[in-house]
C-alpha cells in the first residue's frame, strides 16, 4: 500500500517530549489513585474536625468538674437517659453551687451577668452531627454505651474538643460491632472504665465478660438500614 | 488502465454498485482512480475554508436545542426530580426511555467497527469513523441521564464504588451497578478504538493542515505518527486487539442494560427473553440513526462515491434482519405471558396492548415491525428518500419501545390502587429534546473536523491495493467487464 504520503515529519513531537512519556505515565497513573484517596481521607471528617475546640464564653474546666470533683454527667447533661437531645444546662444550674463557691471568681463574671440578666450564655456546640442523622442520646445511653464512647476522656479536657471523628463511617464501626463499647449502666457516666492503666489480665477478662453480658440483657443488634439514622 | 467499472451502456463512471455478479465483487468505492483523490475528497471536508450553509444552519438547530437540554437541567438541578411528570408507581419514565435508547443507539457502531471487522466485511470501512463517532456521542447523551435522575446531582460519585468516610459502597448485588460498569467500560473502549483507529489519518490532516494551529493541533493529536512500517506494524495490532476486545461489549452492553428491568420483579419486565431482545433493538435502532445521519451526511459533504448506495443497502438489510428480531421478541413476550399462566403477566401484557398506553405500544409495533418489511423490496433499499423515512420511523418505534417497555408496566402493577397515569412535562420533552440537541451539536463538529471516512483503511479496499493491481493486462479487465455488461442487459 502506497504509505509515503505519511512520511511527511514536519509537525512531530520534538526529540525532548519522549522524557515527558514516563511522567505522564505515572501521573496518569497514580493522580487519580492519588485523586481519590486525598479526597476520601483528607476531606473526611477524621481528618478536617477531630481537634475541634472551640473557645467557649466561660472558662468552665470539664477536668475539674468531671475528673477531679467526680461530678456525675447527667447533674448538668440531665436529659440524656429520656431525651434524644443531651441537654446543655441552664446558668441556674451553674448557680446550684456557685452562689456558695467561689462566688467572687473572676471566672464567673459572665455567668453572674447571665443569671442577673436572664439570657442564657452562648455555649458553642462542639459535638455536631447533620441535621440529616437522626441521633438519640437515651436509646445509646439506655443501653450500656458510655459517654466516653463518642465524647473521649472529656474528664481530662480542660476545654472540650471533639475526641472522634463522628463521620458516618464510625458511627457504622459501632453499629457492625458494638460489645467493644457496652458496659454496665452503672458505670455509664464512669470515664475511666476499663481503661484503668493498672489492668490485670483477669480484670480485662471480667470487663470482655460484663460487655458480653449486657450485649445479652439489651438484645443488642444495631440496626444498619438507612433509615434508622436517616429518617 | 484503471480497474474502475464503466457502465457498459452509457460509458459513465457507475453510480449504482447494488447489483451482485458471480465471481465478481462489486467494487464499494466508486470513481477513484488514485488514492490520493480519496485523501483529497475526505480531508477537503475538514480543511475547506468555507462551512458548507447547511451546516450552519442544523448547528445552529443543534445549538438551539442544546440550550433547552442546558435550562431543562439547570431548572431540574435547582428544583429537583418533581418538575419531571414521575409519580409514585411510575418513577422511571423519560430519564431511563432516553438513557436506553441513547445506549442503544451506540450498538450500531460498535458492530460495524468491531464485529464487521472481524468478520472482513469491507464494506464496513465506508462508513466505520462516523458511526463509531456516533456510538460516541450517543453513550454520552446516554450517560446523561443516570446521572441526572437521581436528583442529587452533587453526590452522583456516589455510583462509583469510592472509598468515602460513610463506609458506603454501592450495592454490588444490583444491575444499576453494573450498568454503570458496563456502560464505562463502552465508552471508554469505544474512545480508545475510535481514537486509535484516527491516529494515521489525523497524521494526514496534520501534514497538509496550512494554519498553525491546525498543525499543533492535529500534529498532538496524531501521537508523532510517522507512518513507519514499525507504526503500522503497532497500529493494526492494536486496532486488532481493540476490536476484539469490543466485540463483546455489543453484547454484554445492552443485556447489562436489560437486567436493570429483568432482574426486578415486575411483571412485564420480569423476562428471560429481554437480554438478546435488547441488544437487537439496539442493532436495530443503531444502523436505523446510522442510516439517518449517513444519508444527509453523504449528501452535504459530496461523499456519495465512498458512502455508496450499496453500503446504504447492506446497513438497511441489517435493519430488516434485527427488525424480525425484535418482531419475533414482542410476538413472544405475549406468548410467554399467555404460555406462563401467570395472572400478573398476562395482565402486564394485554395491558400493554389495549391498557391506557395503546397508542404507544401500537406505533411501536407499526414503526419496529410493519416499517422494516418494507426493506424486503432492493427498489425501497435503495430509494434515498424511502430509506430516511423508513431509517427515521424505525428510530421513533425504538424509543416507544422503551417508554412502553418502563411505563406502561409501572403504571399498572400489582395493586390496582396505587396505579397511575404518568403525563409528560415540558421539562420532560425539553431535555428528550436537548439530548438530540447535544448528540447533533457533537456530531457535527466532528463533520467538520475530523475525518468522517477512515481514509487509510478505505483505500485498502480500493481494487488499486491489490498487490497484482498493476500486473493485470488491460484486455482482461475488458474481458470482465464485458461479461458484466451480458449479466446486467
Amino acid at each position: 500500500m502506497h504509505r509515503g504520503l505519511f512520511l511527511v515529519s514536519r509537525f512531530l513531537f520534538p526529540r525532548w517530549s519522549n522524557g515527558l512519556l514516563p511522567l505522564i505515565v505515572v501521573v496518569g497513573g497514580i493522580m487519580p489513585v492519588y485523586v481519590v484517596y486525598f479526597v476520601a481521607f483528607g476531606f473526611s471528617p477524621k481528618t478536617l474536625e477531630v481537634g475541634y475546640q472551640p473557645v467557649q464564653p466561660v472558662p468552665f474546666s470539664h477536668a475539674l468538674h468531671a475528673g477531679e470533683l467526680g461530678m456525675d454527667c447527667r447533674y448538668c447533661h440531665n436529659t440524656v437517659e429520656r431525651a434524644g437531645h443531651a441537654a446543655i444546662p441552664p446558668t441556674q444550674t451553674c448557680m446550684n453551687c456557685h452562689t456558695q463557691i467561689k462566688p467572687e471568681s473572676p471566672k464567673l463574671t459572665e455567668i453572674h451577668a447571665s443569671y442577673e440578666s436572664g439570657l442564657p450564655v452562648e455555649w458553642i456546640k462542639v459535638h455536631h452531627v447533620a441535621d440529616y442523622a437522626y441521633f438519640n442520646h437515651s436509646a445509646h445511653v439506655n443501653r450500656g454505651v458510655g459517654c466516653v464512647s463518642c465524647h473521649g476522656r472529656i474528664d481530662q479536657m480542660e476545654v472540650v474538643y471533639q475526641a472522634m471523628p463522628m463521620s458516618m463511617g464510625w458511627c457504622l464501626d459501632c453499629h457492625r460491632n458494638p460489645e467493644p463499647n457496652l458496659r454496665p449502666v452503672s458505670q455509664l457516666t464512669n470515664m475511666a472504665w476499663g481503661l484503668e492503666p493498672d489492668l490485670t489480665e483477669q480484670d480485662l477478662q471480667m470487663i470482655a465478660g460484663e460487655r458480653a453480658k449486657v450485649l445479652d440483657l439489651y438484645h443488642i443488634s444495631p440496626s444498619e438500614n438507612c433509615s434508622t439514622c436517616h429518617r | 488502465m484503471s480497474s474502475i467499472p464503466v457502465d457498459p451502456h452509457s460509458g459513465s463512471r457507475m453510480t449504482d454498485n447494488t447489483e451482485n455478479h458471480p465471481g465478481a465483487r462489486e467494487p464499494l468505492v466508486l470513481n477513484m482512480d488514485r488514492f490520493s483523490q480519496v485523501t483529497q475528497q475526505v480531508c477537503q471536508v475538514a480543511e475547506a475554508r468555507r462551512t458548507p450553509m447547511a451546516w450552519y444552519i442544523c448547528f445552529a438547530l443543534s445549538l438551539g436545542c442544546l440550550g433547552v437540554l442546558g435550562f431543562c437541567v439547570l431548572y431540574l438541578i435547582l428544583t429537583g426530580v418533581g418538575v419531571w411528570g414521575l409519580n409514585n408507581p411510575v418513577m422511571w419514565a423519560f430519564d431511563i426511555t432516553n438513557f436506553v435508547f441513547w445506549v442503544g443507539i451506540g450498538h450500531a457502531g460498535t458492530l460495524i467497527s468491531a464485529i464487521l471487522f472481524l468478520f472482513r466485511q469491507k464494506w464496513r470501512t465506508g462508513i466505520n469513523r462516523f458511526a463509531e463517532a456516533m456510538t460516541i456521542f450517543a453513550v454520552i447523551c446516554a450517560g446523561l441521564f443516570p446521572g441526572i435522575h437521581v436528583g442529587r446531582v452533587w453526590v452522583v460519585y456516589w455510583l462509583f464504588p469510592l472509598p468515602n468516610q460513610m463506609e458506603m459502597w454501592p450495592q454490588f448485588r444490583s444491575p444499576l451497578l453494573w450498568d454503570v460498569f458496563a456502560v464505562g467500560t463502552y465508552f471508554t473502549v469505544s474512545l480508545l478504538f475510535w481514537f486509535t483507529g484516527m491516529v494515521p489519518d489525523l497524521a494526514t490532516l496534520r501534514d497538509r493542515a496550512k494554519g498553525k494551529i491546525q498543525q499543533i493541533a492535529y500534529g498532538a493529536f496524531s501521537l508523532g505518527w510517522r507512518g513507519s512500517n514499525r507504526h503500522w506494524h503497532r497500529y493494526e495490532r492494536a486496532y486488532l486487539l481493540l476490536a476484539a476486545l469490543s466485540t463483546p461489549l455489543v453484547l454484554s452492553v445492552h443485556s447489562v442494560v436489560s437486567f436493570d428491568f429483568a432482574t426486578s420483579q415486575l411483571p412485564g419486565w420480569h423476562t428471560t427473553i429481554f437480554p438478546p431482545y435488547f441488544v437487537a433493538g439496539a442493532i436495530f435502532s443503531g444502523f436505523a440513526m446510522v442510516v439517518t445521519l449517513a444519508v444527509p451526511a453523504r449528501e452535504m459533504f459530496g461523499l456519495k462515491n465512498l458512502i455508496t448506495i450499496r453500503h446504504l443497502d447492506n446497513m438497511n438489510k441489517i435493519i430488516l434482519v434485527t427488525g424480525c428480531m425484535v418482531g419475533y421478541a414482542y410476538s413472544m413476550e405475549f406468548f410467554i405471558a399467555w404460555y406462563s399462566g401467570a395472572l400478573y403477566e398476562k395482565f402486564a401484557f394485554l395491558n400493554r396492548a389495549f391498557g391506557q398506553y395503546w397508542w404507544a405500544y401500537f406505533l411501536m409495533v407499526g414503526c419496529n415491525v410493519i416499517t422494516p418489511q418494507l426493506f424486503w423490496f432492493k427498489a425501497i433499499r435503495t430509494s434515498i428518500p424511502i430509506m430516511f423515512v423508513l431509517s427515521l420511523l424505525v428510530n421513533v418505534g425504538m424509543w416507544f419501545e422503551r417508554f412502553v417497555i418502563i411505563v406502561s408496566s409501572l403504571a399498572n402493577d400489582f395493586l390496582p390502587s396505587s396505579w397511575d397515569v404518568f403525563v409528560p412535562t415540558w421539562v420532560d420533552i425539553g431535555t428528550l429534546l436537548g439530548s438530540f440537541g447535544l448528540f447533533m451539536v457533537l456530531f457535527l463538529l466532528f463533520c467538520r473536523f475530523i475525518p468522517m471516512i477512515a481514509i487509510a483503511e478505505i483505500k485498502a479496499i480500493m481494487p488499486q491495493a491489490d498487490p497484482h493491481f498493476d500486473e493485470h493486462g488491460s484486455d482482461d479487465h475488458e474481458a470482465q467487464e464485458e461479461t458484466k455488461g451480458e449479466v446486467t442487459s
